[in-house]
This record gives structure tokens, sequence and C-alpha cells, in this order.
């Protein structure tokens, strides 16, 4: 298939994905609640393919991506509770999403030096740090938090941040500066060997994570009506991690399919609360301990299904 | 280019997956539709919204062991007008999560089709599901939000009174959002009285559970009363929930004057902070709210601990009521333990339901508001209270001392 | 002075129940690289045995402390053996997300059997409920107890590690698998060891804090914890004595931070020490640092 057929086509399912839903909201056959479990996902969608790009592709290990998260947020909600109109959104998410660039690109220039598990522990100090500001400012109304952040979310806003999201991801990831975060992954000494300046595209890499992350706290503010920093703990960071493992590492469509596998699971599970979160840690163990390397692995769900076409079409000539 | 195409399978696959999985939630009881009024008119349909598990999950399964008493009571004596109050199959955890009360609030109103949401217990998640009972029509209560702009942010004139909108309703009201405990205001401003006026302290110390905001809009209405009247706030110390250790500060503390120490927190960390304030020889008067009223704060702090200790609390065991010698005494049997606030206030919310719901003209959502407003007289455990116009019960206090751990004098309160 | 002495002895037995966390977290870590997130929930358990022995058997202080220990040496080695050792040669993150998942497990099944609710020990009798004061300086019998029990099991730990085989084999297993194997260490019956120890230190640690503190709940072990592992950390992961020097160090820093009137700011204060010694000495204090080899 050419290059420009399969954009075609993706471009074709993206749209037919927007249509679809589009549809069925006007049928009222997706209701208030099928939309906001539609929410959940994307935004989890969104935080677990940039957390996959950092984690994943670039083999950057943060455990801090609910504080950029909660930068976007807050951002955001401070800019909305004051100017409750899409442009409002508009420029508090952008802006949400730059301030968390910023502080990732501030944070990531001394701690991108570390390496494994002990990036992963400065990203925690990190987030845990922003969290304990959040909580002490004036602005934000600390433990509190701010409330009755007006809904600005539809389903235009969310399949634009989404999809808008993926996109990107991949793009850059095919791009030049993606594929060399891909080499540092694989072999950072080679890599660096090689002539690739490693930090400049861990540090790259980190902080467009994070703006992604600060688009999914933009969205989260302006749908949920309600946010304050012990919603953006280390907990949160984890599931997000939990996401992008469950899916598996270095594959985005595992870190969608995860997304929403966890959501159906978690609201089927909320009618029984004694034992949700039992369920729920076994569920862990048991695809780790059956799929180590996530549901996906490190393959696309194009892969999977494009070999099944060509070995369908093969048989269908020799058949006919 | 395998990536772009990977993209729009996934998003096909998260269509009929997630068709599959609203399909499956449509279906189960298939009179759900509202408008088939046979099985509707057989039972009264209330949710459950309540931390279950999660960061908080002792404050949602305490309101909601009082809760299910209460509603097994009223099924038994034959329900509401005849009509059993169904509950069961609409209780869901929120796991502590504000967004997921939205989405479990969302859930129970659209696809449950229930009257009424009681919960969240805390005012974050509770405040985060009064768009959603605004928007569907259907009323959210909670027995402990109490953080002072749940019901409604409310503008005041010059003279003090309350700005009415045209339709003679509080401007800012949160026309589906009612609640039966009291406002973080009216605690702290209660306690800084009797501090000063019963007391007669002049210098304060105040030690805040940071992490609520419970804790920070009691400290913040204490402080503000308790300087008005006089006083001096010699020190205000923070803490986070969870934490054990208040050696620290309360060493620090030692150091300093004063005669009287408030503490708006709950009894997990208030007992030990009594036990290690009595244990360094810090022997003033202590103070609380509500949060202090739980059996464990005797088990944490120790009798010989807990001398010269004040709270405000909802009602005393020491009342000879006979509505709250009765709950009492059935709580003790139903569960083999002593109850506490949450357990007193979450039995009241499901008695408060069912009360309006015996009046409300008909089963829907905006009858039941109706009915909810024109609340009056409520003999509860937690006091008799009416709903005043900011969707707030009117209710008196009670000033509760401990001598030994045990209660030995009870005050009514007035703020005035 | 007496009051900076105070603090200073507050932090002694705060640091002390981390320091033994952080043994744990650092031993596990030293020889299979994992973050054992389950760690701190052993913690928690060994608190919640120790208070059944308590209030249910009637046992007294010590024998609690020894049940609660074997109970928690036993649940650790357990899930060693069902969640972790299948994964040995997996991806390490999957092994760290089975551990999220273990540690989940252990809360959530303790809310289901033992609810949410905090539990409260039994108050102290006789000796342990005294107190003296020496010098102008509060000291309670229970932190005597908890520095002299921390300090005995330290003590334990060098010789169980210096002087004996096992503890022979568990460094040279830390050090290098490969070779340890090919001189016939056997690595299976090494880790379990390692996790044994661990666990019972977590333990001893439950309980220690259930006595002084007196509160214990499903979700105790999640704060302190994570105050444990950032200790291996800033001590260097992976070594013990450093485990031991970040534990106290965390503990009273923490005290002085909240002592001094900073106790909102106590954890940004504690990471934001974290990440500077990672930036200055990325091994730990005690760490020794090692380039990368090609």
């Amino acid at each position: 298939m050419g290059k420009h057929k399969k954009r075609i086509l993706q471009l074709a399912f993206f749209a037919a994905t927007y249509l679809a839903v589009a549809a069925l909201i006007r049928a009222g056959t997706i209701n208030d609640f099928s939309f906001a479990v539609i929410v959940t996902i994307c935004i989890n969608i969104i935080l677990s393919s940039s957390l996959n790009m950092v984690t994943g592709f670039a083999g950057q290990f943060s455990l801090g991506h609910a504080g950029f998260m909660s930068i976007g947020a807050y951002v955001c909600a401070l800019t909305i509770l004051r100017r409750p109109t899409p442009l409002g959104f508009l420029l508090g998410m952008l802006g949400g999403a730059l301030l968390a660039a910023l502080v990732g690109l501030l944070v990531g220039l001394p701690t991108l030096r570390l390496r494994g598990d002990y990036l992963a522990i400065a990203t925690l100090g990190m987030a845990e740090i922003i969290r304990v500001v959040f909580l002490n400012l004036e602005i934000t109304n600390g433990a509190a938090g701010l409330s009755f952040i007006p809904q600005l979310v539809d389903w235009n806003w969310l399949f634009a941040a989404t999809a808008g999201t993926l996109l990107l991801i991949a793009n850059f990831l095919n791009s030049s500066p993606g594929r060399a975060c891909i080499a540092i992954q694989e072999d950072e000494v080679a890599a660096e060997a090689v002539g690739v300046n490693t930090l400049r595209y861990k540090v790259t890499v980190f902080s467009l994570g994070a703006f992604f992350a600060g688009i999914g706290g933009a969205l989260y503010a302006a749908y949920f009506y309600f946010i304050k920093p012990d919603l953006f703990g280390f907990s949160r960071s984890v599931d997000i991690l939990v996401i992008v493992v469950v899916g598996g590492m270095g594959s985005l469509s595992g870190s969608v399919v995860a997304s929403v596998l966890l959501m159906v699971v978690s609201t089927a599970l909320q009618a029984y609360p004694a034992l949700r979160m039992i369920l729920y840690s076994l569920l862990l163990v048991a695809v780790m301990l059956f799929r180590p390397q996530g549901l996906m692995g490190s393959k696309e769900v194009a892969d999977l299904v494009f070999t099944r076409f060509r070995r369908a079409e093969k048989t269908e000539k020799q058949g006919g | 280019m395998k990536k772009f195409l990977s993209l729009l399978l996934v998003c096909c696959l998260l269509l009929t997956l997630f068709a599959a999985c609203t399909k499956k939630d449509d279906t189960p009881p298939p009179a759900d539709d509202g408008d088939n009024e046979t099985p509707a008119a057989e039972t009264l349909k209330i949710g459950i919204n309540y931390e279950r598990s999660g960061g908080v999950a002792t404050y949602g399964n305490s309101s909601v062991d009082g809760i299910l008493m209460a509603f097994e009571q009223i099924n038994a004596a034959g329900g509401v007008n005849g009509k059993l109050i169904e509950y069961e199959e609409h209780s869901m955890d929120n796991g502590s999560d504000s967004a997921e009360a939205t989405t479990v609030a969302t859930r129970l109103m659209t696809q449950h089709q229930v009257l009424a949401v009681l919960g969240p217990a805390t005012s974050g998640a509770f405040k985060a599901t009064i768009p959603v009972a605004n928007k569907n029509k259907v009323p959210v209560i909670s027995g402990s939000a109490t953080a002072d702009d749940v019901t409604g942010n409310f503008q005041y004139d010059e003279e003090g009174n309350l700005v009415l909108d045209t339709d003679g309703k509080p401007s800012g009201l949160q026309e589906y959002a009612f609640r039966i405990c009291f406002s973080d205001s009216y605690q702290g401003t209660a306690m800084a009285m009797f501090a000063a006026n019963d007391l007669k302290a002049t210098k304060a110390v105040v030690i805040t559970d940071t992490s609520s905001d419970y804790g920070k809009g009691l400290a913040r209405n204490f402080v503000a009363t308790f300087v008005e009247g006089g006083g001096t706030v010699v020190a205000q110390e923070g803490y986070v929930k969870d934490e054990t250790n208040f050696n620290a500060v309360l060493t620090r503390l030692k150091g300093l004057d004063f005669d009287v120490i408030f503490i708006p927190g709950y009894y997990n960390e208030a007992g030990l902070i009594i036990k290690q304030a009595r244990a360094l020889g810090i022997d003033v008067p202590v103070l609380g709210a509500d949060g202090f009223d739980s059996p464990d704060l005797l088990s944490l702090a120790g009798a010989e601990a807990l001398n010269d200790i004040y709270f405000s609390n909802h009602y005393s065991s020491l009342s000879e009521d006979p509505v709250v010698t009765k709950f009492i005494a059935d709580f003790k049997a139903r569960y083999n333990r002593e109850p506490d606030a949450f357990n007193a206030l979450g039995y009241d919310l499901g008695m408060f339901v069912a009360d309006a719901l015996g009046r409300a003209a008909e089963a829907t959502g905006e009858a039941l508001k109706v009915a909810l407003e024109e609340t009056d007289g409520f003999a509860g455990v937690t006091g008799r209270f009416s709903v005043d116009a900011q969707h707030n019960p009117v209710k008196a206090l009670v000033v509760i001392g401990l001598e030994n751990g045990v209660q030995v004098s009870s005050v009514n309160a007035s703020v005035s | 002075m007496d009051v900076f002495l105070q603090q200073l002895i507050n932090g002694l037995s705060l640091g002390s129940i981390y320091a033994l966390v952080a043994l744990g977290y650092t031993m596990v870590y030293g020889i299979i690289k994992l973050i054992n997130f389950a760690h701190c929930d052993l913690y928690m358990v060994g608190a919640y045995i120790g208070y059944l022995c308590m209030t249910h058997a009637g046992l007294g202080f010590f024998p609690s402390l020894l049940l609660s220990m074997a109970g928690c040496m036993l649940l650790g080695v357990l899930i060693e053996k069902i969640a972790y050792k299948p994964l040995r040669n997996a991806p390490r993150i999957s092994l760290l997300i089975t551990a999220i998942g273990m540690s989940l497990l252990l809360e959530y099944g303790m809310m289901f059997f033992f609810s949410p609710n905090v539990r409260t020990y039994p108050p102290m009798t006789g000796l342990m409920a005294r107190s003296f004061t020496v010098g102008g300086v509060l000291l309670s019998m229970q932190q005597v107890v908890i520095w002299l029990i921390t300090l005995a099991l330290m003590l334990l730990l060098q010789y169980l590690v210096h002087r004996t085989r096992a503890g022979r084999a568990m460094r040279a297993v830390s050090l290098d698998k490969d070779a340890a194997r090919l001189m016939g260490i056997d690595i299976d019956a090494t880790i379990s060891y390692t996790f044994a120890i661990g666990s019972a230190l977590a333990g001893a640690a439950g309980m220690l804090v259930g006595v002084y503190y007196n509160t214990i709940n499903p979700l105790m072990g999640v704060l302190p914890g994570l105050k444990a592992f950032v200790a291996a950390v800033v001590g260097g992961i992976g070594i013990i004595p450093g485990a031991m020097a970040g534990g106290y160090l965390i503990g009273i820093v923490e005290v002085l931070v909240s002592g001094y009137g900073f106790s909102m700011y106590r954890d940004a204060i504690v990471f934001a020490l974290l990440i500077l010694i990672l930036i200055v000495r990325p091994a730990g204090l005690l760490g020794k640092h090692e380039g990368e080899k090609v």
C-alpha cells in the first residue's frame, strides 16, 4: 500500500469514528453516562499514550505524569472560571499544556541525566512537590480545590484533543527526533556514540509528554466540575503507568486498548465496592503473569490485522 | 505508517467495545424506561453514591451503614406510603474520586432513573455531583458535606440580608443540592464563642487538618470569630490526613503561652494529637467539632488523656430523646458497635429522604425537591430541624464535654 | 536547645521506623532490581498481626513482635514465589506493575476482611507506659524500646549479611547474579532468603508503629512506604548501611521541618532533598557512582 493511501485510509477511519459517535449522541443512544465514560476513556488515552511516548518509546521511566496533568487542569480551570467561553477554554487548555511543558523542560534538564529507576524517583518527587505547591497556593484554593468549574467539553473538543494527541505522537515518533528517542531507548550509549545528543532529545520528548499530560488535565477540569490537589497524587501517576504497561510499552494502540478495557472493568465493578479493588488488583497481576509484555506487546493493532488480511487475501486467491 | 493505521483500527475497537458495555448497562431491568409506569409505582428508587473504597472509605462506609439501617427499618415497616424503597441495586462506589462521583451520579440519574442520590460524604466529591443534579432535576443530598459553599455561593447586601433572585430563591442557590449537617462556618464560629465565653480563653492555638476543606473551613471561621472577640491566635499549625507523629509540632507549641487548643479535623488524628499533647504535659482544654464524634477517639487517646475536651456535635449520647436512645440501641444491635457521627448522619439522611418522599406530590425528582424544601420540624437523631432557603438544616448545636473519656456535660450553644 | 534535643529524639523514633522499612526496599532492590511496592503493605500486615496477637490472643509485646515478624516473613516469601518469580526474565517494568497489583491486593484484601476503619492497639501498661525526663527532655519508654529493638535488629542483620553463608550468597547474587550461579549458589533460595529478612523487618516496624501511635488502618503503609523508599534512595539503594542512614536522615529532617513551623511544606521539602541528592550524588549518599558500562 502506498504512503498516501494509508494516510487517506487513516483519516477516513478517524472521520468515521467522529461521525459515528456524533450520530449516536444525537440519536440519544449515547446518554450522559455513556458520554462521561467516553470522556474518561479519552482522557486516559491522552495521558497513557503521552506517557507511553516518554516511557515506552523513549525509555525514560517517569512516575510523575499526574503532576503535569495537574498543571494543565489548574491553569485551564482558573481560566474558564473567569472566562467560561470556548475561546477561554482553548486558551486555558493551551496555556496549561504549555506551562506543563515548560515545567517539564525545567525539571527535565537536571533530572534526565539520571537513568532508569533514579529518574522514576526524581519525577515522582517532582510530582509530589507540584501537589504540595497547589495545596498551599491561595489562588488554587488549597485542599478545598476549585469547584463548579463550567463544563465546556463536548464531543468535538474531546475528539479533536484525543485524535490530535494520537496523531501528533505517532508523527513525532516517525520523525527524526522521534527515531533518535527510540534509539536512546534501545541503547543510550550507542546512540550517543553515533552522535545523538541524548540529553536534548530526552528533554524534548519529556516536555512534549508533559504538554499532552497538560491537555489531558485541562479536559479533566473542564468536564468533571471539580479538581483538588489530592486527585493528582502518586496513585494517579501509577494508574497511568498501569495503563501503559498493561497495554504494552511501545504500542500506542496498546495504550488505547488498555484505557478502554480498564475503564470498562472499573465501571462494571462500581456496584461491587467490597470486591472492586481486589478484582482489579488480581486482574493486574494476572495480566502481567500471563502477558508480561502487555496486551499488545510492542505491536500495533494494524500489524496484527494486516497480517491477517494478507493471509486471507492469499487463501482467497489460492481458492479462486 | 503502521502506527497511523493502527490508531484508526483501535478507534473502531473502542467504539464496538464501548457499545457492548453501554448496551449491557442499559438492559438489565427492562422496565427502566421511565415511561413504563407499572413497576415504577411499586418502588421508590434512591441512589447511593459513596466513597466505599479508596482514601476516605471510612467516611463513606460509615455513612452507608447508617443509611442502610434507616432504609431497612422503613421497608420493614411497610415502606413509604406503601411503596418500598429500592436502594440495593442503586448503591455504587465512587472510589473516593470526585470525577468518578460525577460519573456515578450521572449513571444513577440517567440509567437507573433514581429519585434522589444520597452522598458523597466529602464536600469536594459532593460538589462534583451538583451540576449533574441540576441538569437532571434529581436532588442530591449529603449528610456530611460541610463546606460553606456546597448548597450555593450566596450574596448578602449591606444590611446582611440574603440577596434574592426574581423567583424569590436566594441568588446563587444550587437548586437540587441539600444537606443535613452544619456548615463549617457555623461550627467554627460556635466553638470560638464557646472558647471565649464559657472557657474565658484569650490565647488559642489552632492545629488544622490542612488536607481537608472541612478542617480548613473550620479553622478559618474559628480564627475570624475568636480574633473578632478580642482573643489572639498564638500559633496556627497544620497536618495532613493519616499523619501519626505530632510530637514535633507539639514540642514547639509547648514553649508558647496559650490557654486553649482548637483541632479542626477528624478523630483519627485528633485522638493522637490529644494523646501526644497530654504526654508532653500540655494540659489546656482542647476543642474540636463533630469530626471528634467517634468511639475511636477514646481508644486512640486513652481515657486519662481525655480530660477538658469539648467538641460541637449534633446530639449527645446523654440525651434522653427517644429518637436518640432508640437509634443508639438499634445501631448497637445491628452492627455491634457504638455509632459515630457519620453513622448518625447517614441514618438521618435515609429517614430525611423517606420523610420527603412521603410528602412529595408525585414520584419525580422535581416533586421530591419541593418536598425537601418544605421539610419542617423533622425529628432526627442529629436534632429536630427544618430546611432553610439556602437548603441547609436549621438545627441546634450542642457542645459536649469529656472527662476521663466519658461525656459529662452537654451545653446547647448558639451563634448570635 | 531543649526543644531542639526533644525534636531530635522524636526524629530518631520516626527515623528508626523508616530505616527498618527502608532496609527491606534496599535489600530487595539490591538483589532483583525491583522497587517492591508491596513492601509497605507488609509493614501494614505486620501491624495487623501484632494487633490481633495483642487484643484477641492476649499475648504480650515481645511474643506479638516475634509472631508478626514471622507472619510477614512467610507472606513476603509467598508473594515472591507466586507473583515475582515467574516474571524473573520478564521486562522489569512488568515486575513493577505486578508489585503494584500485589500492593493493592494486600490493602483491599485487608479492607475486605477487617473493614477500612482504624483499629487501635491496646494501651501499654507497666514499664512500657512510663516516661521520664532527662535533662529537660521528655523520653517515653516506648521510644526507648523502638530504638533498642531497631538497633538489635540492625546488628542482627549485619551479622546475617556478613557472617553467614546465606548472607555471603546474598551479597554475591546482588553483585553478579550469573557469576554467583556459576559458583554454585542457589539463586532462588537466596532471593527467598532476602525477601524473608526484608519482610520480617517490615513486620517489626509495623508492630512498633502500632504500639507507638496505637492506630492502624489498611492504608497506613502507603505514605511511610513512600518515605522509606525515598530514604533508601537517599542513602544509596542496594546498600544496607545507606538505608539505615537514609531512614534516620529523612526521619530527623521531617521532624525538624514540622518542628520549626513548615509542616505544610514537609513532604515537598523531603522530596526536594531527594531530587537534590540525586542530582549531586546520583547513586545516593553512600553509593559509589559507576559509569555506564558499554
